[in-house]
């Protein structure tokens, strides 16, 4: 589903990745851990295409075709999803106005007719029960004053009804006291299939306890120091960082 | 000032017919007073410190003048079906004259007062005469001494003692023809404990030139509470000048929202003398495209302690249009523990475009909390990336940014059906958005 090879990018001069090689297939659970500043946020944001960063080098290859050249609309409605660590508040766009008009661009892109309003509220209803969300929210201002948990909340329904390919979860579990963080974890498993593969994002083992990875990964200094199963978070967890980045330096 | 304004002096006396109350000493002394000041100072000009940034200099190159009410057509009422609200009180004016027939005010409590200025001078000209003129600045301009002396109409209201009126009050202001000056003053009285809601709504039939001029006179007393609600919604070659004038007593409330989405040239003065613990709350949004210019001037008084402002204005300008906000709020030497904040936040869609803004604190008092803000910029590129992620394309997403920095405004309305009625006109305005109502409201 997704290659990542050779990776590089610079954002103004800097040198934030220097070569990452990542492979996902579907259906995987691939999360990726690592110190801050080792570069996990900027790789979450390249694989959504936020402007301003720099390849230098290497390619993404996404469903066959090169990612870095798509815009990032296009990405998404190819199935990309990235949920952000800090979800944008916009006063004034209605949760639900952005749910339609967002499943309504993919369908579009996809030769689909619109949703039909009935089908969608049907949809959308399912969809706040999975994550437990209050109805209400969905015709509030999207995330205007949601707490962090109902913010993080709000990414997975968006998740949920856009039924991406690929979903990037980034810090995710930031900020989530653990009745939140169970409910999110318990939204993203539900939507686990063979055709949906994951990446996370994450600087703590706490998530993966809730959210089993097939392959865990260790970023530092830009690169991929360490790659293994479940186990490798664990260990991550009792020795910390540290020796994997004396490691990477060296 | 120019020879047209002197054509508005020279003029006035083939109009005498027109103005109501003329069997007032009182009010006749006090036009012609104020024609004679309008006659030495005219309107004011962007010399003016004040009107820097605004220019009304058309207005004395064409000369508008009233239409006597035999000359202007009935208008059918499906023209303004859009504005004739549910569930409110409607009075309509059109050209600046109270239609009897296309209001309905009936169901009204006996012991509210709710006429035209024309009723009002006729059957109780001394509750007139005890307010007209007391509200109005007494560092006073052009504009109106202007309506003083040309105000042919108005409305009057007086809610006694307690009285608290929950349906809404609308006055809707048309312009069938034009080229007509359309000047009404208007007096509202709020006693004690007393509550109202008040919409008042400027619209046209026609996309011609004509001038609008409104002095609005509101005395909230104690306890008393007032929100007031204007949309500003003329033809986009017409004139508004638009004054409202608030004196609220100790603890009395005043919430006001302004929508500013039509005219050529428009200025919209609020100014409120806060009394002991009052509250007031400004909210307005300017929406110029073309030439448009939109003047907003706010100026408040925290005379005594304890008082509470909120002020937050915003702008959209696109093409060519230039809107000015500027704020003034004057906390004197005996209004300890003021608590006030003031924003403006433009958003600038075209290089053409233009913001002035200018906050103004003036502060005498030792303890007080004073707050302002202002911006002037683009959309924010971390909102757009976020709603590109979300599959929507960056044209689209400019729209629904834009769409919100204006919804965001429009939300605070506090009537549903008001609400509505704004945001259609909002929507007007951004054809490519699809928008269900009931999801934004």
């Amino acid at each position: 589903m997704l290659t990542i090879e050779n990776l590089h990018v610079s954002i103004e001069d800097k040198q934030i990745l220097k070569g990452i090689n990542l492979e996902v297939k579907a259906g995987e659970v691939h999360a990726i851990m690592g110190p801050n500043g080792s570069g996990k946020s900027t790789l979450s944001h390249i694989l959504a295409g936020k402007p301003g960063y720099t390849v230098t080098q290497g390619s993404i290859t996404y469903l066959g075709k090169d990612l870095l050249e798509m815009d990032p609309e296009i990405r998404a409605r190819e199935g990309v999803f990235l949920a952000f660590q800090y979800p944008v508040e916009i006063p004034g766009v209605s949760n639900i106005y952005l749910l339609k008009a967002a499943l309504n661009a993919i369908r579009k892109h996809h030769g689909l007719d619109e949703a039909d309003a009935m089908d969608f509220l049907k949809i959308i209803k399912q969809k706040t029960a999975l994550v437990e969300m209050d109805q209400e929210f969905l015709y509030r201002s999207v995330n205007q004053g949601f707490s962090g948990g109902e913010k993080k909340r709000n990414e997975i329904l968006q998740m949920a009804v856009l039924e991406p390919k690929l979903c990037i979860l980034d810090e995710t579990d930031s900020g989530l006291d653990i009745d939140a963080l169970k409910v999110v974890a318990n939204g993203v498993n539900s939507l686990r299939s063979p055709e949906r593969s994951f990446v996370m994002i994450t600087h703590y083992q706490r998530l993966l306890d809730y959210i089993k990875p097939d392959y865990v990964h260790v970023l530092a200094d830009g690169k991929i120091v360490r790659s293994g199963g479940p186990e490798l978070a664990l260990e991550l967890e009792e020795k910390g960082y540290s020796w994997l980045e004396e490691q990477a330096v060296a | 000032m120019g020879i047209q304004s002197n054509q508005y002096v020279s003029e006035y006396q083939d109009f005498n017919d027109i103005f109501p109350g003329q069997q007032l000493p009182w009010l006749n002394q006090l036009r012609k007073a104020a024609l004679a000041s309008f006659s030495k100072q005219g309107f004011p000009s962007s010399k003016d410190e004040e009107w820097r940034y605004v220019n009304f200099s058309a207005i004395e190159k064409k000369v508008f003048l009233p239409k006597s009410a035999e000359a202007i057509p009935e208008i059918d009422k499906k023209l303004i079906e859009p504005y004739q609200i549910e569930n409110c009180f409607n009075m309509v004016f059109l050209n600046g004259r109270f239609s009897e027939q296309l209001s309905d005010i009936s169901g009204l409590p006996s012991r509210v007062q709710l006429c035209s200025m024309v009723h009002a001078l006729q059957y109780f000209p001394e509750q007139v005469s005890e307010y007209f003129g007391k509200a109005v600045d007494t560092e006073d301009h052009g504009f109106i001494h202007f309506n003083s002396a040309w105000f042919a109409d108005g409305w009057f209201l007086k809610l006694p003692e307690n009285i608290r009126l929950d349906k809404p009050i609308h006055i809707i202001h048309v312009a069938s023809d034009p080229e007509v000056l359309a000047a009404t003053r208007n007096i509202i009285v709020i006693d004690k404990n007393a509550r109202v809601d008040l919409f008042e709504s400027y619209t046209s039939l026609t996309d011609g030139a004509y001038l609008t001029t409104a002095v609005n006179e509101i005395f909230i007393d104690e306890n008393a509470e007032v929100y007031f609600c204007k949309l500003q919604n003329e033809s986009e070659k017409a004139f508004h000048f638009s004054g409202i004038y608030v004196n609220q007593e100790q603890e009395a409330k005043f919430n006001h929202d302004v929508f500013s989405f039509g005219s050529q040239t428009s200025r919209n003065e609020v100014n409120t003398d806060l009394g002991y613990a009052a509250e007031c709350c400004l909210n307005g949004l300017y929406l110029g495209r073309k030439k448009q210019v939109m003047d907003n001037h706010t100026r408040i008084h925290h005379r005594m302690p304890n008082a509470i402002s909120r002020e937050t204005y915003k702008g959209i300008l696109d093409q060519r249009a230039r809107g000015i906000f500027q704020g003034r709020v004057i906390v004197h030497q005996d209004a300890q523990k003021t608590d006030s904040e003031m924003n403006n936040k433009n958003l600038l869609l075209s290089e053409d475009a233009e913001a002035d803004t200018k906050p103004q604190l003036e502060i005498y008092a030792d303890d007080v909390k004073c707050a302002h803000g202002v911006t002037v910029g683009q959309l924010d590129e971390t909102s757009i990336f976020y709603l590109q992620t979300r599959s929507i394309d960056r044209e689209t997403a400019e729209n629904m940014l834009t769409f919100a920095f204006a919804n965001e405004m429009i939300e605070k309305i506090q009537q549903n059906h008001f609400r509505a009625l704004v945001l259609e006109q909002l929507l007007a305005r951004f054809p490519q958005m699809e928008i269900r109502k009931e999801w934004v409201l």
